[in-house]
C-alpha cells in the first residue's frame, strides 16, 4: 500500500502513541520517542516495521511519539494513520493485513 | 444454534470508550461481569475509524480474563453501523449492543450483517449475540416486537437519556418519568424470555441515590444495570447478590416442595411463611444466581 499523503492519529494522553505519517521514497524513515524507549525502542521498532510490512508499505516517513501504549495500541494507531493517508474507512482486511 | 452464553450472568454492564487506550487495557481489575466497548456516543464523529483498530486489537490481544466484551455500535442512522459490524465479527466480540432500537426490523438488519460477517471471517454462525438498547418512546411501544425479533437477542436495555428527551422530559432522580418504560420492558422481557437491564445512573457524587435506584430495579426483576464508573459495580453485585438468608431460605423451599410434591401435599410453611409450587420457580432462581454469582455452598441449610 502506498502513503497517499500525510495523516495522523492517537493521541498524547498516557497508555496512548501520536503516529504520523508522511509519503516517502527510499524505504521506511522512522523517528521514534518514547517513555519507554530504553527497555522497549528496539522491540517499539520491530513492531513499527512488522507493521507497515503487514500493511505493504514500502516507502514512507512515519514519526512516533510513545507514552507508554502497548503493542496492540501502536498497532491500532499505525494502521489507522496508513488507512487515513489513503481515504479508506470501510471493507477494511481485519485479520488479513491488519493482523 | 443455541449460544449457550446467551443467558449469562449480566448484572454489570460497564460502558468503556472503544478509543481510550487508558480505559481498554484492564477494566476486568473491576470484575464487571460485561464491559460494553462503546463505538457511539463516546467517540468523537472524526475518531470513529481510530476506534475501530483500538478495538479489534484489543479484542484480539487483551485477555480480559473471563469478563463478557459486548461493543455498543452505531445506529442504522449513521454510516458507520456497518464497518462496526464487520469489525466486531472480525475480532471475536462476544455481542453486540444495537442503539436507538425502534422495531425488530432493526435488529433483524444487524443480524443479517452479523451473519454475513461470521460468514466473511470464518466465526461460528450464532457465537455473536445481540442486545437491543430502547432509547425513544417507539422503542417501548415495539418492545415486544423486539424481544422477539432474533435467536440471537439475549436482552433489552433502556437508555434514559435518549429516551426521557423523547418523553420531553428530564431525569428527575426519582424514578417517575421512567417508570413506564422500566414495567414494560421488564414485562416483555419476561414474556419474551430475555433479560432486561436499566439505564445508566450518572451522578457519581450521590452513591446513595444509585444504590436506591438499583435496589429499586433489582426489586422490579431487571437482571441488571448499565454503568460508567468502576465504582458502581460492587455496589451492583452486593444487591443482586442472594444473601446467605435468602439462599438458605431458597434451598428449604426447593426441598420441601420436591418432597411434599411426593407425598401429595400442596401447601405447607417453611420457617413459619406458607409456601406452594409458585414459590419453586423463584427459589430455583436464587439459587441458580447464587452460583453464577459464586457464594452458593451445596447444602447450606443444613449448616
Amino acid at each position: 500500500m502506498k502513503v497517499e499523503k500525510s495523516a495522523v492519529a492517537g493521541t498524547l494522553e498516557s497508555s496512548d502513541a501520536m503516529v504520523t505519517i508522511e509519503p516517502g521514497e527510499s524505504g521506511i524513515e522512522l523517528e521514534l520517542s518514547s517513555v519507554v524507549f530504553h527497555q522497549y525502542g528496539a522491540q517499539i521498532q520491530k513492531l513499527v516495521y512488522d507493521t507497515l510490512h503487514n500493511l505493504g508499505v514500502e516507502d514512507a516517513k512515519i514519526s512516533i511519539v510513545d507514552k507508554g501504549a502497548l503493542d496492540c495500541t501502536l498497532k491500532a494507531r499505525i494502521e489507522c494513520a496508513v488507512f487515513r493517508s489513503n481515504g479508506i474507512v470501510d471493507n477494511l482486511p481485519w485479520g488479513g493485513a491488519i493482523r | 444454534m443455541r449460544n449457550p452464553e446467551k443467558f449469562r450472568l449480566r448484572r454489570s454492564m460497564l460502558f468503556l470508550n472503544a478509543q481510550k487506550p487508558g480505559l481498554i487495557r484492564d477494566p476486568y481489575v473491576y470484575a464487571p461481569d460485561t464491559i460494553m466497548l462503546d463505538l457511539e456516543d463516546a467517540v468523537a464523529e472524526n475518531q470513529k475509524d481510530a476506534a475501530r483498530y483500538s478495538l479489534y486489537h484489543a479484542l484480539k490481544e487483551i485477555d480480559y480474563h473471563g469478563v463478557e466484551r459486548i461493543v455498543r455500535i452505531n445506529g442504522l442512522d449513521t454510516p458507520h453501523w456497518r464497518e462496526d459490524v464487520r469489525v466486531c465479527v472480525a475480532g471475536g466480540a462476544d455481542g453486540i449492543r444495537i442503539p436507538k432500537t425502534e422495531s425488530g426490523v432493526d435488529v433483524r438488519a444487524i443480524e443479517e450483517e452479523v451473519r454475513k460477517a461470521e460468514q466473511e471471517f470464518g466465526v461460528e454462525e450464532g457465537k455473536t449475540l445481540l442486545m437491543a438498547a430502547l432509547e425513544s418512546c417507539m422503542g417501548v411501544i415495539n418492545v415486544m416486537e423486539i424481544c422477539r425479533s432474533s435467536e440471537r437477542l439475549f436482552g433489552i436495555a433502556l437508555s434514559g437519556g435518549d429516551y426521557t428527551k423523547d418523553l420531553q422530559t428530564v431525569i428527575s432522580g426519582t424514578g417517575i418519568e421512567l417508570a413506564g418504560a422500566r414495567q414494560n420492558m421488564i414485562i416483555a422481557a419476561r414474556a419474551a424470555k430475555v433479560q432486561c437491564f436499566d439505564t445508566v445512573y450518572t451522578d457519581l457524587d450521590n452513591m446513595e441515590g444509585f444504590e436506591r435506584e438499583t435496589a429499586m430495579i433489582k426489586a422490579m426483576g431487571f437482571d441488571g444495570k448499565s454503568l460508567i464508573n468502576p465504582r458502581q459495580i460492587s455496589i451492583v453485585h452486593k444487591i443482586f447478590t442472594p444473601t446467605e438468608k435468602e439462599i438458605i431460605f431458597a434451598e428449604k423451599v426447593v426441598r420441601e416442595i420436591d418432597e411434599k410434591k411426593k407425598l401429595g401435599i400442596g401447601v405447607f410453611t417453611v420457617d413459619g411463611k406458607m409456601i406452594d409450587i409458585a414459590f419453586y420457580d423463584g427459589a430455583k432462581r436464587c439459587l441458580e444466581l447464587a452460583k453464577a454469582s459464586g457464594v452458593y455452598r451445596k447444602g447450606a441449610a443444613e449448616c
